[in-house]
């Protein structure tokens, strides 16, 4: 009966004085974190995409809180859950908050296995970023997509897939959240984080190749050569611009004309989401100039 | 007998063109300059469309002290300076030359009587390391490093010895082999230069012992030269890596970058650079040509080449009897260290060694299977890395954790994916990491 009375004195006594201790230290060494910033984690995807530009969602939360408390939002963008995400941060912190349009990830490249026909074949490492070591790769194209998909392999959300007929990825715009990571992975910098567009209308150039036009022409049926038709066409809207024998449409000056598509003769820029066309171009001409 | 200490691999030797004696290739129609023959800054085309040169005339100046001048190999009219697309694989700055005869620039001795240092005792080392320079003069190894640069030691170094690289351990290449069988006195007076250039009294010339009589040839030539000893080698590959050569002949390590083989006290020049160096300095002659190995198991006719530099290997491939049907991959260099080749129009460059014709059955790839841990490339690896590791980190983008284990270090031999049973591509992830780790610490360095 002894023994087990000291027994539980003792083992009593050391759980009092541990408790004590733990107090002592967890109220004298307490972090003091703003609650804030766990509030606004909880509203965050928790992908951690990185696509915000800082590590993780919780590094979002502490940028968001710390920019709150020198009084403005600005420039603070949560890619993956977008406006109705970035409303409830706002709230959170007693701030109004004001989202640019929509974007997505636009692969810049048209070089199809049926346009741009391979040359050599790469045996290497199944990356990206190696074949790009060797120089231009499969094939006459030193711009192009290089095909191993470490685009792919880095979208955390599913919406780039590769297509085996193309070799090219795709991109699938519901589940696209335009974090960037793609964009980021391609070491050519083919893949652009472009404004969706009004109901995901956008003319794009598809072509990333900046070599003279007799190169270029060579590599692949659906290249940029730098002919600068297009750019004549938008002579209005000053949308397009020419440069390194590259076209490149301004996607927030595009009027969506969609005059430099026809006027390619690669037939290197392409509209997306438009319905089929009309027999009358005409009066989409005259749209345009109503809505200018 | 002397090799070095750690790891090394032994490939299968394929010595094919080692009997063949170096012959002269036919001159091109037309002659294609790369600017970016050299590690370094490009050269600067000094020549416009429509000017007249001759063999020997300059191109191209040096871009910046670690760079080295072009000269034309050929002579004719300069018909554009555009891109090309070269051995690196992509297109860069090259001079086109429309050949038109064969026209030496008069300041060239063509004759083929030997020059002894003895003959020539006003040459001071300054006088030496600035004819070098203007020769436009590079590693002949492959590495292309500007010469001039090595022999210019930076202060507070001093050389102690100079080693002549002429293991050649890359399977395949001959070319180093038969210039010291059809040259050796001139590599001789190559090697008593460079000494004279470095202000040191000891000279070896490495050789391993797959090429018994050039080690008998040497030894014998070498007697008449002071301070010049010939050491025979244990054959084992990467044994012409820089720092495995010291290691081999003067039982040096050299520590991790930033140290360089001078730290040790030595100065490492390839056999065909001690060639150039010769005929630089006595002959005025500058670097337009070079020995070139055409080589492979399906080729007709290997052979050992002397070419001139721009000379497009399409034209080297026919002169070997033709590129063989059952072709599969074309290797600028040898099979562990070259690169393979997108097209036949790219033209050779100093650093041309070899060109190797892989059949197909050769060429072709083993699929990579999982890694099974058995640390083969630990073992084969000269730089006392861990490979398996290295690729790992570079695959997941662990930059920091492959910088802490030294990827810098890494000399891309390329034993470890040789001797890999699983045949992972563990050099492609490897490179990827160097090339990316190199790009941090420099950025950090520029900060």
């Amino acid at each position: 009966m002894n023994v087990i009375l000291i027994a539980v004195c003792v083992l009593g006594l050391i759980g009092l004085a541990s408790a004590v201790v733990l107090f002592v230290v967890s109220h004298k060494f307490a972090v003091h974190e703003d609650p804030r910033i766990a509030q606004v984690g909880d509203v965050l995807p928790q992908a951690n995409c990185g696509g915000c530009g800082f590590p993780g969602c919780s590094g979002f939360a502490a940028a968001c809180v710390k920019a709150a408390d020198e009084g403005s939002l600005e420039g603070k963008l949560c890619p993956v859950g977008g406006q109705p995400v970035m409303e409830q941060v706002a709230s959170i912190l007693g701030m109004t908050v004001e989202i640019g349009a929509p974007k997505v990830a636009v692969v810049r490249c048209n070089g199809t296995c049926e346009n741009r026909p391979r040359l050599v074949e790469f045996d290497g490492a199944k990356s990206c970023r190696v074949q790009q070591m060797t120089g231009m790769g499969e094939t006459g194209c030193g711009y192009g997509c290089l095909g191993c998909g470490d685009c792919v392999n880095k979208c955390q959300f599913d919406a780039l897939r590769m297509n085996v007929e193309t070799g090219l990825p795709e991109v699938d715009e519901e589940k696209c959240t335009a974090c960037g990571a793609c964009s980021k992975a391609c070491p050519r910098g083919i893949i652009e984080i472009r404004l969706k567009g009004p109901k995901g209308r956008r003319v794009v150039v598809l072509c990333n190749n900046k070599d003279k036009g007799a190169i270029a022409n060579k590599a692949c049926k659906a290249s940029c050569i730098g002919c600068g038709k297009c750019v004549k066409t938008c002579e209005k809207f000053e949308a397009i611009t020419l440069e390194n024998n590259l076209a490149y449409i301004d996607a927030e000056k595009c009027k969506m004309c969609r005059k430099c598509e026809e006027a390619c003769p690669k037939g290197a820029i392409h509209g997306f989401n438009f319905p089929p066309k009309k027999e009358k171009p005409a009066t989409t001409e005259q749209q345009v100039e109503q809505n200018v | 007998m002397k090799t070095f200490k750690i790891g090394g691999v032994h490939p299968a030797e394929n010595k094919l063109s080692a009997a063949s004696p170096i012959r002269e290739a036919a001159l091109p129609k037309q002659a294609v300059f790369s600017m970016f023959q050299h590690i370094g800054a490009p050269a600067k085309p000094v020549v416009q469309k429509g000017d007249e040169v001759k063999v020997g005339t300059l191109l191209a100046e040096a871009g910046s002290f670690v760079s080295a001048p072009i000269h034309s190999s050929v002579s004719g009219k300069v018909t554009k300076v555009d891109a090309v697309l070269d051995a690196s694989g992509t297109r860069r700055l090259a001079v086109y030359v429309d050949v038109e005869g064969d026209e030496w620039e008069e300041s060239i001795d063509r004759s083929s009587t030997l020059v002894k240092q003895s003959d020539r005792t006003e040459l001071d080392s300054k006088a030496i390391v600035e004819k070098i320079k203007n020769a436009g003069i590079v590693g002949m190894g492959g590495a292309t490093f500007p010469c001039h640069v090595k022999l210019s030691p930076p202060p507070g170094s001093k050389a102690e010895c100079v080693i002549i690289n002429a293991v050649e351990c890359e399977p395949y290449l001959t070319a180093d082999h038969r210039l010291m069988l059809e040259h050796p006195e001139e590599i001789l007076v190559g090697l008593q230069l460079i000494m004279k250039a470095v202000d040191v009294q000891k000279g070896y010339i490495g050789i391993e012992n797959n090429k018994p009589d050039a080690i008998a040839l040497m030894t014998e030539k070498a007697k008449d030269y002071e301070g010049i000893e010939i050491v025979p080698l244990k054959v084992k590959y990467p044994q012409g890596g820089e720092k495995q050569l010291i290691d081999a002949v003067i039982g040096r390590q050299v520590p991790a970058p930033p140290a360089i083989p001078i730290s040790v006290g030595a100065v490492v020049q390839n056999v065909g650079t001690a060639f150039a160096i010769y005929q630089a300095v006595m002959k005025n002659k500058p670097l337009i040509d070079r020995i070139i190995t055409v080589t492979g198991k399906s080729v007709k006719q290997p052979s050992n080449l002397l070419a001139r530099l721009g000379t497009p290997f399409q034209q080297l491939i026919d002169e070997c009897g033709g590129l063989p049907e059952d072709t599969g991959k074309i290797i600028g260099g040898g099979p562990m260290m070259g690169k393979a080749l997108l097209s036949l129009d790219i033209p050779m460059t100093k650093g041309s060694s070899g060109l190797l014709i892989m059949n197909e059955k050769e060429a072709r790839r083993v699929e990579p299977q999982p890694c099974i841990c058995c640390a083969k490339c630990v073992s084969a690896c000269p730089m006392g890395l861990e490979p398996y590791l290295l690729s790992k980190q570079s695959k997941l983008e662990d930059w920091e954790g492959a910088e802490k284990n030294d990827v810098v270090s890494c000399i891309e031999c390329g034993s470890c994916q040789f001797t890999c049973p699983s045949h992972r591509p563990l050099l492609d992830m490897i490179r990827l990491g160097k090339l990316t780790v190199m790009g941090i610490i420099k950025s950090r360095a520029a900060k």
